[in-house]
């Protein structure tokens, strides 16, 4: 029970990585990045084909600053174009690139799964409490996941970046009056949002195996993270990550083919009763 | 001497609609000016092609005699023009303080910091841990007035302060110009309450129709001109 | 001075006409017509292949369609319209099999049946908006997957075979399936065109461009838009049982699969979304680079995303809504014009 439970926030952990992203550019930018899962496993992939080159250590730290570049790149020169009151721009272009980035993957891949290799680190135990040994990787993912929680709600609530953040996506045109280049802004959300994708890719792979369809499944667990934990705030994704973590391990616990279902349920159920999530942040 | 601001047959539009027909105005160093018309006359229009969010010609706009038509509004304030926009439109997410800061984010050198807004409304030094939307309107009005000084204008264009407050918080804000002219900034006041624009100006434009209906000295308007040329009658 | 002007009555004696169709819809109406004359003759002159890709685009088109309606016309994008594609092939499928209905009888049933499903569904689906809602009716498709992959009774993950119609020769279940394929496109069609036209249409274009002000003006906003989804998912349910009547054989993964509605959205964004004609458009330009493009795979499917994400942003009408604003060229009007008599008031 005790281990189903552990198992179950470790996982969350990996969800919040996968969840943080979405949220940044979904709460400053109203963005819905249908390619989240996509640029995770894409991200993966980086790091699997760079390790080969030099090392998985090395990959993994180069992906970062390549991520937020690519980042940047993305939002000021394609999806800032799709901005506005119609979702559906947006939308059509991150899934055109959900299929582009699948497709292109199978094309340089194939559909064998790989993982990234770390050698004895993917097993190694810990123990963190008399009696009680959890793997390291996962606990590793966990305190990634938590570190990224709080230097993202740290940076959005006490920078003068996080000011910017917050004051463009209350009110673009007055914060344009005060002089704000919003499509500068905008691109640096997503920038910071692609290094939390290359951070989640990285573990992912190492975790377990990736394939090039992998992404859409990895995008509804992030964006459930989101919903679950209610939007505004980034602890409040992480918890809600945990959340599903938690059902799904049970679900696992109960019948290996019903540990999605029971998190779909549950995202369903938080829907139903708790529209605004766990912990919405309320805006004034 | 080139004017503060001045505007040479200014036009705009909305779309395919004309909403400014050839607007002259001017205003100087030190001046109080206020714009007053009907809903739908331009005024709006007007100060939103001042500040560079409504697109018009580089040379009907000009600043100091340069011509800053069709600038991004983040070049205009820079240049030291500064907007209290109509509804205040304060940034919910941010606390006062934060929203005082976001008004210096053009980081344009001159004598306005958080310690001097502070003394020149105390309360707000009270609530600035506060998020903005909460405090009372006439509080909120200081925060928009206070987050449009941390950007040291020259111009600082109010538009329609006095909605939805009491008489004596409208009296209290606006007691408050005299002083801020003296140093030399001039402002640019869109009222709909008449009487108030005449009593905090020195010159008084009014628009009709997106066209100048009216332009003299506050003192000097007489109740009927101002009527026909309100209403264009 | 006082000057007082009446308002002007648009009764015909004022010498206004409110106009609908244009001398291009009208030509096009006729050719539509004598196409659909043509396509009922195709069994007995052309290849079964031809029919059975006929079928398949059928049902692409009506998805789309359906899609079409429910994005560009209520509002509301949906990356799950698949969930009801796939209960119609089931519905369809348990009729047969365990029912004993005709499975040709049973595709309007399953369609009605996903409507019905769609009430319910719906109460979750509309707690979120926007992109969000986009991915929840996602979430809600993949319930569904997972709930009938988990049900033995359907075969499971692996799913089962339509044993209804095995008596029937060849020919004659082709031939039929065929007819009720052009029936059901042109029901289609003639579902929306219709819908668009009447007041219910117009309540929907108010709620599209501004809800608040639909709302002032008395439309039940949250009634007109639940109609619309249970409409979408209505034709969505049709063309699955459809396309599982052609195909034989239903699996969750098959019936459920997000590339429906991809494939949906490729065609109504490169037709053009909001436009009757988008989808139509869309399915041809989609057949033909299915046609010869097919045997690429994954270079096909890369192009396809490149090209939604092209058009998305450089034309954002898609190439019928480019050809309405250019040329003026409308197929299916559903804008009333006003249009003055030679005779001018005086």
């Amino acid at each position: 029970m005790l281990d189903t439970f552990i198992q179950g926030l470790l996982l969350g952990g990996l969800y919040a990585l996968f969840a943080l992203g979405l949220s940044l550019m979904f709460g400053v930018m109203r963005l819905t990045n249908t390619a989240q899962g996509d640029f995770i496993v894409l991200a993966a992939f980086g790091a699997i084909a760079g390790a080969a080159l030099v090392g998985a250590t090395l990959a993994a730290l180069l992906l970062l600053p390549v991520a937020f570049g690519f980042g940047y790149a993305l939002q000021r020169w394609v999806l800032n174009g799709t901005l506005g009151r119609d979702p559906l721009p947006s939308l059509v272009v991150t899934f055109g690139l959900s299929i582009v980035i699948q497709n292109a993957l199978l094309q340089v891949f194939s559909a064998d799964p790989r993982s990234l290799d770390v050698g004895a680190f993917a097993t190694r135990s810990v123990a963190v409490a008399p009696g009680l040994a959890v793997g390291a990787l996962p606990l590793a993912v966990f305190a990634a996941a938590l570190a990224c929680t709080a230097a993202l709600q740290t940076l959005f609530d006490r920078s003068a970046l996080g000011r910017a953040f917050r004051a463009v996506s209350d009110d673009r045109e007055i914060a344009e009056l005060m002089g704000l280049d919003a499509s500068k802004v905008y691109a640096l959300a997503t920038a910071i949002a692609f290094v939390l994708i290359a951070v989640a890719g990285v573990f992912q792979g190492m975790r377990t195996t990736v394939a090039p369809s992998d992404g859409p499944l990895l995008l509804l667990f992030a964006f459930e993270a989101v919903i679950i934990g209610g939007m505004g705030s980034f602890w409040g994704t992480f918890v809600g990550a945990l959340v599903l973590g938690l059902t799904q391990q049970v679900g696992f616990r109960i019948d290996p083919g019903w540990g999605l279902l029971l998190g779909h349920l549950m995202f369903l159920a938080v829907l139903v009763v708790r529209p605004q999530g766990l912990f919405p942040k309320t805006r004034g | 001497m080139a004017a503060l601001v001045q505007t040479s047959g200014l036009t705009a539009f909305y779309g395919d609609a004309q909403a400014l027909f050839g607007v002259d105005f001017r205003l100087d160093a030190g001046e109080r000016v206020a714009i007053i018309g009907a809903n739908g006359a331009g005024k709006s229009t007007f100060l939103k092609c001042l500040t560079g969010l409504v697109k018009a010609l580089p040379e009907m706009v000009r600043f100091g005699g340069r011509a800053v038509g069709g600038a991004a509004p983040g070049e205009i304030v820079r240049l030291g023009l500064a907007m209290v926009p109509e509804g205040r439109r304060l940034f919910p997410s941010l606390t006062v303080e934060e929203n005082l800061l976001m008004g210096g984010f053009a980081r344009r050198p001159g004598p306005w910091s958080l310690q001097r807004l502070f003394t020149l409304f105390p309360i707000l030094e009270q609530k600035r841990r506060q998020p903005a939307t909460s405090l009372s309107g006439g509080q909120q009005q200081m925060v928009a007035i206070g987050r449009a000084l941390m950007a040291n204008p020259q111009v600082l264009l109010c538009d329609e302060l006095s909605l939805g407050l009491a008489p004596i918080v409208i009296k209290e804000i606006y007691d408050q110009l005299p002083a801020l002219c003296a140093e030399g900034l001039g402002v640019v006041v869109v009222e709909q309450d008449v009487t108030l624009a005449q009593r905090v100006s020195q010159r008084v434009y009014c628009f009709q129709e997106g066209r100048v209906s009216l332009e003299g000295a506050s003192d000097a308007l007489t109740r009927e001109q101002i009527t026909r040329a309100y209403f264009g009658v | 001075m006082n000057t007082t002007r009446e308002p002007v009555a648009l009764a015909p004696s004022s010498g206004l006409r409110v106009v609908r169709s244009t001398a291009a819809s009208r030509a096009a109406l006729a050719v539509g017509l004598v196409l659909v004359a043509v396509a009922a003759s195709m069994p007995f002159w052309a290849d079964s292949s031809w029919l059975r890709d006929f079928v398949e685009i059928a049902c692409y088109f009506i998805f789309a369609a359906m899609w079409n309606l429910l994005a560009g016309y209520g509002g509301m994008v949906s990356i799950g319209q698949q969930a009801f594609f796939g209960l119609g092939g089931y519905v369809m499928l348990l009729l047969g099999n365990f029912a004993g209905v005709n499975p040709f009888v049973a595709v309007p049933v399953a369609a009605v049946a996903s409507a019905v499903v769609a009430v319910p569904v719906s109460r979750v689906a509309f707690r979120l908006q926007g992109g969000y809602f986009a991915i929840g009716t996602w979430v809600i498709a993949e319930v569904f997957r997972l709930g009938f992959a988990n049900t033995s009774a359907v075969g499971g993950g692996s799913g089962t075979s339509l044993t209804a119609l095995r008596g029937i020769d060849r020919a004659t279940r082709e031939h039929t399936t065929f007819w009720i394929a052009l029936a059901c496109v042109v029901a289609a069609v003639a579902l929306v065109y219709l819908f668009l036209r009447s007041k219910q249409g117009l309540a929907l274009l108010a709620v599209r461009d501004s809800e608040v002000a639909a709302e002032s003006q008395g439309i039940a906003v949250q009634r007109v838009k639940l109609a619309v989804y249970v409409v979408a998912a209505f034709g969505a349910g049709l063309a699955g049982a459809l396309y599982f009547v052609g195909n034989l054989r239903i699996s969750p993964d098959a019936a459920f699969s997000v590339n429906w509605t991809a494939f949906a959205i490729f065609m109504v964004v490169i037709g053009g979304i909001g436009r009757i004609e988008g989808p139509i458009v869309g399915a041809l330009i989609f057949f033909a680079l299915n046609k010869l493009f097919s045997d690429y795979g994954t270079w096909y499917l890369l192009g396809l995303g490149a090209l939604a994400i092209v058009t998305t942003i450089f034309f954002k009408q898609g190439l019928a809504g480019f050809a309405q604003q250019r040329w003026g060229w409308t197929l299916f009007p559903t804008q009333r014009r006003v249009e003055l008599d030679p005779v001018v008031l005086s």
